[in-house]
């Protein structure tokens, strides 16, 4: 294993890998640190190595923090334990560039994980560092992806857990959440009220939160986006990423593991350049960047992207340098525009996303109108939840036909009303 | 008027092990004042050489984020709830 210790992103300080997530000094953020040494040398042996690793993100053992073993085969063992997060497809999607004057675009459809979202990758990680710690119970503070995740894996574990939800989120992410079998507890009270309660109840039971105190564990679970990423253009960079931003956690962990699998040498190209995307109704982040500010100033949410509606956003300064430091930009849409960039990805790639999704199609669309994408870029649109979560959005949204079962109803009411409305 | 300073984990060791404190306060500003004359070891930990908070810590009055308020000028009504907690959790 190569991670070695935590260590404070602030001033520096180590700790050892303990469950813990702030900086006794300074309260600033611990991430994991890593001496990548051993595995730098022989790139065609270590891609070797990746490319012979299980089909889901164990093959990424290697850089990951995961419980001590040797890697590769801990990989194989991991795989046979819990949900097989990962390995979702990379789809090229040449229509919906088409439509927006653009040569290259792909499209990650992380909606094809276990649960149904990119929080697969983050609570596999957690969990596994969980056992490690000797934790019984998985807990969390959710908009919904995360909740369904924590409860699924905790069941496939054979952990018990709790999950908390702002008390009105969408019916689909609740019933997908229940159904595991978790404590579900519905807070009166937006998302950041629920962290809140979630970081004081860290403080007084002794529960694996995955994104409070095992938080620098489950955070790096987001890298194996820009991994797999990496891997399937083979083994190179996209020159621009577009990944929607709640906390802002996924969108620097994607930018950290383009940057540590450059300088391990294990991909070509440039760190991509990082594009962050909000709804108009909670970006605290897209609005620091366009007053020019290195902090955000907290937000309350209002919007249908509800899986994004983080008012307080911990990574915020960092999203902020990020986007910064690639040349990128922090944008925001508003509801209709969440709206249609759903239906603009499902009618040209047959990719139903919710509307997180939505809010990254979006985006793309608003930075290829306004000229910030050259026409030759390879563009990755990051989507990280299925449609299937917030059917509310798309309901009403086209027309359908009813008929009897006869010849004559088909031709009279479905093709006579097409041909007319051609 | 009294108000309840609630300390995470991370600062009851520079609290003489307490995870509540009562004092004397009618602003956020004051308050914090106060703790700090209890535990001098908070002064340092909590806020930059300036006097502001430190960047990683949020303070919420009554369940809300005081940069919703008046910041430290926030105003406290008797028997209300300070709570100190650190900024980078969630999402």
């Amino acid at each position: 294993m190569s991670a070695t210790n935590l260590k404070c992103r602030e001033c520096g300080s180590e700790y050892d890998l303990e469950p813990i997530f702030v900086c006794e000094r300074c309260f600033g953020p611990l991430e994991v640190a890593y001496d990548n040494s051993a595995l730098a040398g022989d790139i065609a042996e270590l891609r070797r190595r990746i490319q012979g690793g299980p089909q889901n993100l164990w093959r990424y053992s290697d850089f990951l923090p995961l419980p001590a073993g040797p890697p590769g085969p801990s990989g194989r063992n991991s795989s046979r334990v819990g949900l097989a997060a990962g390995c979702t497809p990379l789809i090229r999607a040449d229509r919906l560039a088409e439509r927006l004057g653009l040569s290259e675009v792909w499209v990650k459809n992380d909606a094809a994980n276990p649960t149904h979202s990119f929080k697969d990758r983050v609570v596999s990680i957690a969990a596994a560092r969980a056992r490690d710690f000797g934790f019984e119970v998985l807990a969390c503070a959710s908009t919904g992806n995360l909740a369904n995740s924590v409860a699924a894996n905790a069941a496939a574990l054979g952990m018990e857990s709790y999950v908390f939800i702002p008390a009105d989120l969408e019916e689909q992410k609740i019933l997908a959440t229940g159904v595991y079998g978790t404590n579900l507890v519905k807070v009166r009270g937006n998302y950041d009220d629920v962290n809140r309660l979630c970081l004081e109840l860290s403080g007084e039971r002794n529960w694996a939160f995955v994104n409070v105190n095992l938080r620098p564990y489950y955070a790096e679970g987001s890298k194996t986006l820009a991994y797999e990423i990496g891997e399937q253009l083979g083994w190179r960079t996209p020159d621009r990423i577009i990944s929607p931003i709640a906390s802002g956690s996924l969108f620097t962990k994607i930018g950290k593991g383009f940057a540590d699998w450059l300088e391990l040498g294990l991909l070509e190209g440039n760190l991509p350049t990082m594009n962050g995307a909000q709804a108009a109704g909670c970006s605290p982040v897209a609005t620091a960047w366009s007053q020019g500010r290195d902090v955000c100033q907290p937000v309350k949410p209002n919007t249908i992207a509800k899986s994004l509606a983080i008012g307080n956003p911990a990574d915020g300064p960092y999203a902020l340098e990020l986007a910064k430091n690639s040349g990128g930009s922090i944008d925001s849409v508003t509801d209709d525009e969440i709206r249609a960039g759903i239906r603009l990805l499902a009618e040209t790639a047959g990719v139903f996303t919710e509307t997180a999704g939505g809010v990254t199609i979006a985006t793309l669309a608003k930075l290829a109108e306004r000229g910030d994408i050259c026409r030759d870029e390879s563009v990755v649109a990051v989507i990280t939840g299925d449609g299937l979560k917030t059917l509310d959005a798309v309901r009403g949204s086209f027309e359908s036909f009813e008929i009897d079962p006869t010849f004559d109803e088909f031709t009279s009411k479905v093709e006579a009303n097409l041909v007319s409305a051609q | 008027m009294s108000v309840t300073v609630k300390l995470p984990t991370q600062l009851r060791a520079s609290a003489g092990g307490e995870g509540a404190v009562t004092v004397e306060a009618s602003t956020v500003r004051e308050a914090l004042e106060a703790l700090y004359d209890a535990y001098p070891e908070l002064r340092e930990r909590l806020s930059d050489d300036d006097g502001s908070l430190r960047r990683f810590i949020n303070v919420y009055v009554g369940g809300d984020d005081i940069r919703f308020g008046e910041l430290l000028e926030t105003p406290l009504t008797d028997g209300q709830e300070l709570q100190i907690l650190p900024a980078v959790a969630g999402g």
